[in-house]
């Protein structure tokens, strides 16, 4: 079958499609997108977390043709700009929250649409969010500096006073 | 054609132009590539044309060949080649230690999920269910799954020189020696698994000259490639490897996986096949922790003084040997933990079984043996009425005391400073009033409120040896470019060190930029063409590959500097590197290194060995068999729901000496990360194995933390320069998966009051049902 869909703001079709081929197999192996991870294809890792019509889900999980006509967005459309990272990306950079980045990808989206909704999310509600999204290589100490960082830096640009004293 | 290629396609070099020298924490050159989804792991390549392959394994444990029929396989389409043990181009034989296990089964299956065949095709589902039309008829035999029992061989022999792989025992002082008071405790661990988020993949293009290029997720490229080409019956020239993202290793990938099958199915097509394991297919594509039986006795005075230790250890190797001889010299000659006794006599079995191949793991036998000896530490403890890291602090091995093989430590080991550390640091505040759920065991379940929950505080240490021991001819190798590049001295690095996400990549430019003086630094793709940069294991990287790669700089800045001081008319003595000038020894700049570069093109390439060691004599295991010992300790603090067995680790706090942080950043996510993973030891990880079978070859069954389950952790690193080492430095990626495990499982029994001799605890070990 056709599948045709829209990722990262571009309208995309594959041809040939299978009907038991994920949404991640296709952006992986049809469209050239394979930032989305593959660690256990079974909805238990989150690596392959994408934004679905603005909806975190796990892509592994969507058959392709669900995606028909709809949004997507990857890891690869989080940056606006061929030279710019979205905050959460260089926060997990600086911070050291990257070490083999495998989990990166899924918890760069599920931590860009937890500070998206929340703005300045507590250490509850960070370890609450991303807690279908393993990593096997940090002990997500890093990943907490790093979701805390985006979102403090987020709040300073858009002009929200991050929270000052105890 | 809807495909693309991306720049996640193809492995890379990396450039950065940052400062950040030694001790300092600059940001990864792969960062960036990571967190825009471009960097290039191993199951991202792709090639024009590529086919995919796929693996038949065996079902059973255990079992005769008896046939095996691929027409069925052979003629569904899209299906380009169906081979068995008879295409196996060269020696169907490889193995780490010992050549004992087949690149695809012959007449005998010796695990389940062994591989019997493969398929490649151009689609993966097509492969897949390719492979289940081959038909192989099996006469089921009675799988050998008791390690103790294979130790005193009993049962069939499963390899030609039986059941035990390498017995090990070590003698130290009086064997019958007698204490005032004793304790006896029998353990036994879990089979972990490495878990590693990327699944065993790469992609195998043939080449023109009848060799293979090969881009893989490895942790040593040069291993593979020897035992890559004895089975493809190539040279070593024509198989070349180069390393692809590697998603995590941990030990995981020491081992072949789909390396040689790749190669034959690229070869025999004449296509580039790419092979991608799923995470079942992952649990059964690579070895795992041994488990072990573990029999300890202590004797000690009634002041509290170590008087002696024996212990029987097993250790289960699975159908194939893999690491477990130097797995079995590890928990022998570290048995007796990081503690001064006189009187030592361990024995150690590792054993081949029908269980699954088990091999390297983060911590290597060390951890296993750790697990036993704390137990028995908190109960002498309590026997002499005496605080469990004051009892540890009395009996602390230290620099100048020897090991129960007879090495001299003669380098700083501050174990005992280490538990004061880290007993030192603030407790978390006590539960009070209302609190948030979240917090309590069972979480979100909403098991509690609060009733039934108890808090326990509880105290590990650990000691491994780095590097690799016991007379290997331990070495990597650096080749560093010098040049100027659009203007700018530009620095290239080429080894052929795994890195795996440990940040290897980034500790080699540092040390450059240290050392040359220079920002911009490439770091070369790591292949086989260069020298053998030696496993990404044994913590040891930093030390060996940085030792090497320091050496290469010195000299390429001998190089320079003769050339500057030439041009300078000055003598040489004095001059160094530094900010991108040539300097004298009051630091003022005499020229711009560009200048003196001008057209040059400076290069070295040099190897490092460390210090060596030596193996240890076979009647009393003595000998100076380690390069360097690693020591962490822990305090964890727990709440324990006692009525349903659930344990919340609330804080998992770690001090450990690294001789030299040569990136701070980097240091504590090794700490962080290895005491994750002795967290998942404790309380949840397990493959479990009933009959050789693996009942839980997925994430939804096989648990790994997740964020929350892991605690806040506060870490203290000490830095006690190791004069033999370069720059000091102590390797650190394994100690904290160490002492984790048994400083948790002790604030559980401080908590429970139960014994708790087996890890992972669970739910049923608290509550006694
Ligand atoms: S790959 Fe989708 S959840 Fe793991
Ligand atoms: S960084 Fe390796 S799995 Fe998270």
């Amino acid at each position: 079958m056709r599948v045709t869909f829209t990722v990262n703001g571009e309208r995309r079709e594959a041809d040939d499609v299978w009907e038991g081929e994920s949404l991640l197999y296709v952006l992986r192996e049809r469209l050239g997108l394979p930032g989305s991870k593959n660690a256990c294809e079974q909805g238990e890792c989150g690596s392959c977390t994408v934004y679905l019509d603005g909806v975190p889900v796990c892509s592994c999980l969507v058959a392709a043709g669900q995606a028909q006509d709809r949004e997507v967005r990857t890891v690869e459309g989080l940056a606006e700009g061929e030279d710019r990272l979205d905050p959460v990306q260089e926060a997990f950079v600086e911070a050291g929250a990257v070490q083999c980045g495998f989990c990166t990808p899924g918890l760069l989206v599920a931590a860009h649409d937890l500070i998206a909704r929340t703005g300045q999310p507590s250490d509850a509600e960070i370890r609450e969010a991303l807690a279908g999204n393993l990593c096997r290589c940090t002990g997500y100490e890093k990943i907490m500096e790093a979701v805390r960082l985006a979102a403090a830096r987020r709040a300073e640009t858009r002009g929200g006073s991050p929270e000052v004293g105890p | 054609m809807t495909q693309r290629t991306s720049p996640g396609h193809r492995v890379r070099e990396l450039t950065t132009a940052v400062s950040g020298g030694i001790g300092e924490s600059p940001v990864r050159p792969d960062g960036t590539l990571k967190v825009r989804g471009e960097f290039a792991y191993s199951s991202d390549l792709w090639h024009e044309d590529m086919l995919w392959g796929a693996t038949l394994r065996s079902p059973h444990p255990y079992a005769r060949i008896l046939a095996v029929d691929i027409t069925e396989a052979v003629r569904m389409p899209g299906v380009y080649a169906v081979m068995t043990h008879e295409d196996v181009p060269g020696a169907n034989i490889y193995g780490l230690e010992h050549a004992d296990q087949p690149v695809l089964a012959v007449d005998v299956v010796r695990y389940q999920g062994e591989p019997v065949a493969l398929v490649a095709a151009d689609h993966p589902e097509t492969a897949q269910r390719a492979a289940k039309r081959i038909r192989v008829e099996y006469e089921v035999l009675d799988p050998v799954t008791d390690m103790v029992a294979a130790a005193k061989g009993e049962g069939p022999a499963l390899h030609p020189d039986g059941n035990v792989v390498r017995y090990l025992r070590i003698r130290k002082g009086e064997v019958e020696a007698t204490a005032d008071v004793m304790v006896v405790g029998e353990y036994e661990v879990g089979m972990q698994d490495q878990a590693f988020l990327g699944p065993e993949s790469g992609l195998a293009v043939p080449a023109e000259d009848g060799g293979v290029d090969l881009y893989v997720a490895t942790q040593w490229l040069h291993v593979d490639q020897r035992q890559v080409a004895h089975a493809l019956g190539l040279p070593l020239e024509k198989v070349r490897l180069t390393l692809a993202g590697v998603g995590g290793a941990f030990g995981g990938r020491e081992d072949l996986s789909m390396q040689v099958h790749a190669c034959m199915l690229a070869l025999r097509t004449g296509r580039p096949v790419k092979m991608v394991y799923n995470r079942e297919e992952s649990f059964f594509g690579h070895v795992h922790r041994h488990p072990a039986k573990i029999y300890y006795e202590h004797g000690a005075t009634r002041d509290g003084d170590l008087v002696y230790v024996r212990a029987k250890i097993y250790l289960d190797g699975g159908a194939y040997a893999s690491s477990t001889p130097a797995v079995v010299a590890n928990a022998a000659t570290l048995g007796a933990g990081p503690y001064k006794v006189d009187n030592v006599a361990i024995d150690c079995w590792g054993v081949y079984t029908n269980n699954p191949p088990c091999g390297a793991m983060r911590g290597f036998g060390a951890v296993q043996a750790a697990f036993g000896y704390e137990s028995q530490m908190d109960r002498l403890a309590e026997r002499l009425g005496m605080d469990p890291v004051e009892f540890r602090m009395r009996n602390a091995i230290a620099e100048g005391d020897t090991m129960p093989t007879g090495q001299r430590i003669d380098s700083p080991a501050p174990v005992a400073e280490l538990l004061r550390r880290v007993r030192d640091l603030p407790l978390p505040p006590e539960r009070r009033g209302r609190v948030d759920i979240r917090e309590l065991p069972g979480g979100v379940s909403n098991t509690t409120h609060g009733e039934g929950v108890v808090r326990g505080v509880g105290y590990g240490v650990g000691i491994k040896n780095i590097c690799f021991s016991e007379g290997f001819d331990d070495y990597s190798t650096a080749r560093l470019r010098l040049q100027v590049i659009g203007g700018e001295p530009t620095a290239m690095i080429h080894t052929a060190a795994a890195e795996v996400g440990q940040g290897l990549v980034t500790v080699k430019q540092q040390i450059v930029r240290t050392e040359l003086g220079v920002e911009r630094v490439t770091v070369h793709p790591m292949d086989t063409s260069v020298g053998n940069g030696g496993s990404t294991s044994a913590s040891r990287q930093t030390y060996v590959t940085g030792g090497a790669v320091r050496k290469a700089c010195h000299t390429v800045r001998d190089r320079v500097l003769r050339m500057a001081a030439h041009r300078l008319g000055v003598p040489q003595e004095g001059l160094s590197l530094a900010g991108g000038k040539v300097v004298d020894a009051r630091g003022a700049a005499l020229a711009d290194l560009a200048e003196v570069l001008g057209e040059e093109v400076v290069e070295a390439t040099e190897e490092y060995r460390h210090r060596p060691t030596y193996r240890v004599d076979a009647e009393r295991g003595q000998g100076d068999a380690h390069v360097q010992y690693g020591f962490a300790a822990h305090r964890a603090v727990v709440d324990v729901d006692v009525e349903l067995g659930l344990v919340r680790v609330v804080q998992l706090d770690c001090a450990q000496d690294v001789g030299r942080a040569i990136n701070p950043q980097a240091v504590l996510g090794q700490i962080h990360g290895g005491s994750a993973q002795g967290l998942g030891l404790a309380v949840m990880e397990e493959i479990q194995v009933v009959g050789g079978k693996v009942r839980n070859p997925s994430f939804t069954d096989y648990l790994i933390p997740t964020i929350l389950d892991m605690p806040p952790m506060t870490v203290d690193v000490l830095e006690l320069a190791d004069p033999h080492a370069p720059y000091g430095l102590r390797g650190v990626g394994e100690p904290p998966t160490i002492s984790s495990t048994p400083a948790i499982v002790a604030a559980i029994r401080a908590a429970t009051g139960r014994a708790l001799h087996r890890v992972p605890v669970r739910p049923e070990h608290i509550t006694g049902t």
